[in-house]
């Protein structure tokens, strides 16, 4: 691959680096005490806070997955990045407003502010750490991915790199640092995407627009020369198989077709282009639907997400910071889309490896040649990666953090919240080292089901529910949310499915959201002795305008 | 368990400054309490009970609409593309229809929605404001 020789990627990942933890002590000379250190005395301006929440989001996922899954599958993954976006309108009609009016920082601070229950608190702390693991992971396995594909690095050197820098810089400066770092990194990403993207549209006008999607598929555009690594069988552009072994080397000329590999799954020629090729044939509606569930629904129940909310100084302020994100979120997701089907054009080989998530770092170079521009320009797309994982993964450790100081250590005085982050940063560090198989943008979207199937339910209708009772909580989580994380724990370890069960278990969404909300909403009637007294002052507090001040 | 709209008056009393633990789910309990204006509201007459009812279901009302229009404008297609395949291979400027719906047109109309949002919900709100205050006039 033609950037291990780029000089200019490294530079430009510790540059990185070196400014994220930079303008985290920056933050630490201002954070004074706890309160602080937690939610920025909540001083943090709406402007800086959409950026913020933006730049938190776009994780690994958003800004290699996405095009990574276009590059390979086509016009059905848009869905992605729509659920990822839509996600915050769901947030913005339901809970928004009356969440940052409840005061609750964390999802278990919600359950005792709204139900006064300790023990649905344990359990949503639970939830908290095992979302907040699962999204972890794939942050610093991304990180890890990116380093060795771009500096051929061993993969846990970019793994444990992110992770200690994450861990450190969270400890020492808290949220406020966390803030200015996490706006710095949305600007940093949108310009890491949007300045390349240009200069590849321009150089496709200038190669004479070659066609997306040409009649017998992706073909090559220069020779290429493909070191086989895994045994399979190729089907070539005339029909013909072939069988390769490790270690082969084939040659093929411009103009050749791609061929098709037998264990790379892909879209090809009109199923790549037109809807309706996701996942398997007959179970693609399902897939979509259980999808669009999953993102819509689980952004707000997210733990990194709900935490934001409390720097808004009121509920009105949350709602028009919401409807920032929601733009900036937008405006950012234009751009993978861009890179998947230049992808298609330019880096089909791709296609062959299965290595897809590499394809915007690596289209720099195979569009514009190994030049000064395509270097320096897919050392910009390198740190735009590392950004994203450096940021997402400092707010997961944030809020993750923050419930163990809280509810797990102690009283969540600044000690205890350095020593749970040292603890809530060790355990996905040493995840990412020993599974290294996992498939980054598909645990992303098993997080947000997860997300969906446990505290959407729980905020959506603790917000705009009286009757909700504390068991009736607790059963919709452990139901919704335990089926959902069960459904995790077999697609990662468990024995490989087909037909039905792996799509169900592929797919949760769609039957543990509906089970949770059922749940949830049948046994706090059969509990109705148990709806707390103070619901009617707790329903003016969430619900009554900020200038009231209830 | 104090509620937190209980007019105590009793929000001077320890204002010298020492040394505080901070619990943040206690935080909201301590806010500030009303003005007799309020008073119905805050003790949960009936009347004031009404009053926060109507506005939970205005609010309620507003969001489920609007994610009603989303789930037919952004949830149909799926459906609509499996149940019409000639739409998936509609071309407008030279780009087939889906990748346009999805790729650049979703993420205006998902905002459009937001800010209509926002404007409605703060709308009832100050509706509900000037109930609260009228009397007082």
């Amino acid at each position: 691959m033609n950037t291990l020789s780029n000089p200019y990627v490294l530079p430009a990942i510790i540059a990185v680096t070196l400014v994220t933890v930079a303008i985290g002590f920056y933050g630490l000379r201002l954070a004074r005490t706890t309160s602080d250190l937690l939610v920025a005395s909540r001083v943090v301006s709406p402007t800086w806070n959409a950026a913020a929440i933006g730049g938190e989001y776009l994780s690994a996922a958003s800004f290699l997955g996405v095009a990574g899954l276009i590059l390979k599958n086509g016009v059905d993954m848009l869905w992605y990045p729509v659920g990822f976006a839509a996600g915050y309108l769901a947030l913005l009609l339901f809970v928004a407003a009356p969440l940052r009016r409840s005061g609750a920082f964390t999802l278990p601070d919600f359950c005792e502010v709204r139900l006064h229950s300790r023990r649905l608190r344990k359990l949503a702390t639970l939830f908290v750490i095992f979302i907040g693991w699962l999204y972890l992971v794939p942050q610093m396995q991304g990180a890890g991915l990116t380093l060795s594909t771009l500096l051929g690095a061993p993969y846990e050197v970019g793994a444990v790199l992110v992770g200690t820098v994450v861990t450190a810089n969270v400890a020492l400066g808290g949220m406020r640092a966390i803030t200015f770092v996490q706006a710095f990194q949305y600007w940093l990403k949108l310009t890491a995407l949007a300045v390349p993207a240009v200069f590849l549209v321009l150089q496709w006008q200038v190669d004479g627009r070659p066609p997306i999607t040409p009649p017998d598929g992706p073909v090559f555009r220069e020779t290429t020369t493909v070191v086989i690594d895994h045994p399979a069988t190729l089907t070539l552009g005339d029909g013909t198989t072939l069988d390769v072994r490790p270690g082969d080397e084939l040659t093929f000329a411009a103009g050749d077709p791609v061929p098709e590999v037998s264990t790379v799954a892909s879209a090809r020629g009109m199923d790549w282009l037109l809807p309706g090729s996701f996942g398997d044939d007959e179970h693609g509606l399902f897939a979509s639907y259980s999808l669009i569930l999953a993102t819509f629904l689980g952004t707000m129940g997210l733990p990194h997400v709900l935490v934001r909310f409390y720097t808004n100084p009121d509920g009105a302020a949350a709602r028009r910071t919401t409807l920032g994100v929601l733009a900036l979120v937008g405006l950012f997701y234009l751009l993978p889309t861009l890179y998947g089907v230049l992808g298609r054009v330019y880096t089909p080989e791709l296609l062959m490896t299965g290595a897809s998530d590499a394809v915007v770092v690596l289209l720099p170079g195979a569009a514009l040649g190994d030049g000064l521009t395509g270097r320096l320009l897919a050392a910009l797309l390198a740190a735009g990666a590392f950004a994203a994982f450096l940021s997402t993964a400092s707010g997961l450790l944030t809020s993750v953090a923050g419930v163990i100081s809280t509810d797990v250590l102690g009283r969540g005085s600044v000690r205890d919240f350095r020593r749970a982050t040292l603890i809530a940063g060790a355990a996905p560090m040493l995840l990412a080292l020993y599974i290294s198989g996992l498939d980054v943008s598909q645990v992303v979207g098993l997080a947000f089901a997860v997300a969906a199937s446990s505290f959407c339910p729980l905020l959506v209708l603790g917000v705009w529910w009286r009757g909700l009772t504390d068991v009736g909580a607790a059963a919709g989580i452990l139901a919704g949310g335990g089926a959902a994380a069960t459904a995790v724990l077999v697609t990662v370890f468990g024995p490989p499915l087909h037909g039905w069960p792996a799509v169900l278990v592929a797919h949760p969404a769609a039957w543990t959201v509906p089970l949770a909300f059922a749940v949830m909403i049948l046994t706090s009637l059969a509990t109705r002795e148990r709806v707390p007294t103070t619901v009617g002052a707790i329903m003016l507090r969430l619900h009554a305008p900020d200038s009231l001040r209830f | 368990m104090t509620t937190s709209g209980a007019p105590t008056g009793s929000a001077g009393e320890a204002n010298r400054p020492q040394r505080t633990r901070i619990v943040l789910a206690e935080v909201a309990r301590q806010r500030g309490n009303g003005d007799r204006t309020r008073r119905e509201l805050a003790e949960q007459t009936r009347v004031g009970d009404a009053l926060v009812r109507g506005l939970v279901r205005a609010q309620l009302a507003l969001a489920i609409r609007l994610s009603v229009v989303v789930a037919i404008g952004l949830g149909g297609l799926p459906l609509l593309f499996a149940i019409a395949p000639p739409v998936g291979t509609a071309k407008v400027f030279g780009v087939n229809l889906p990748w346009l719906l999805l790729g650049v047109a979703a993420y205006p109309f998902l905002v459009g929605v937001g800010w209509i949002f926002v404007r409605f919900a703060e709308r009832n709100e100050q509706d509900f404001s000037a109930l609260v205050r009228q009397p007082d006039r």
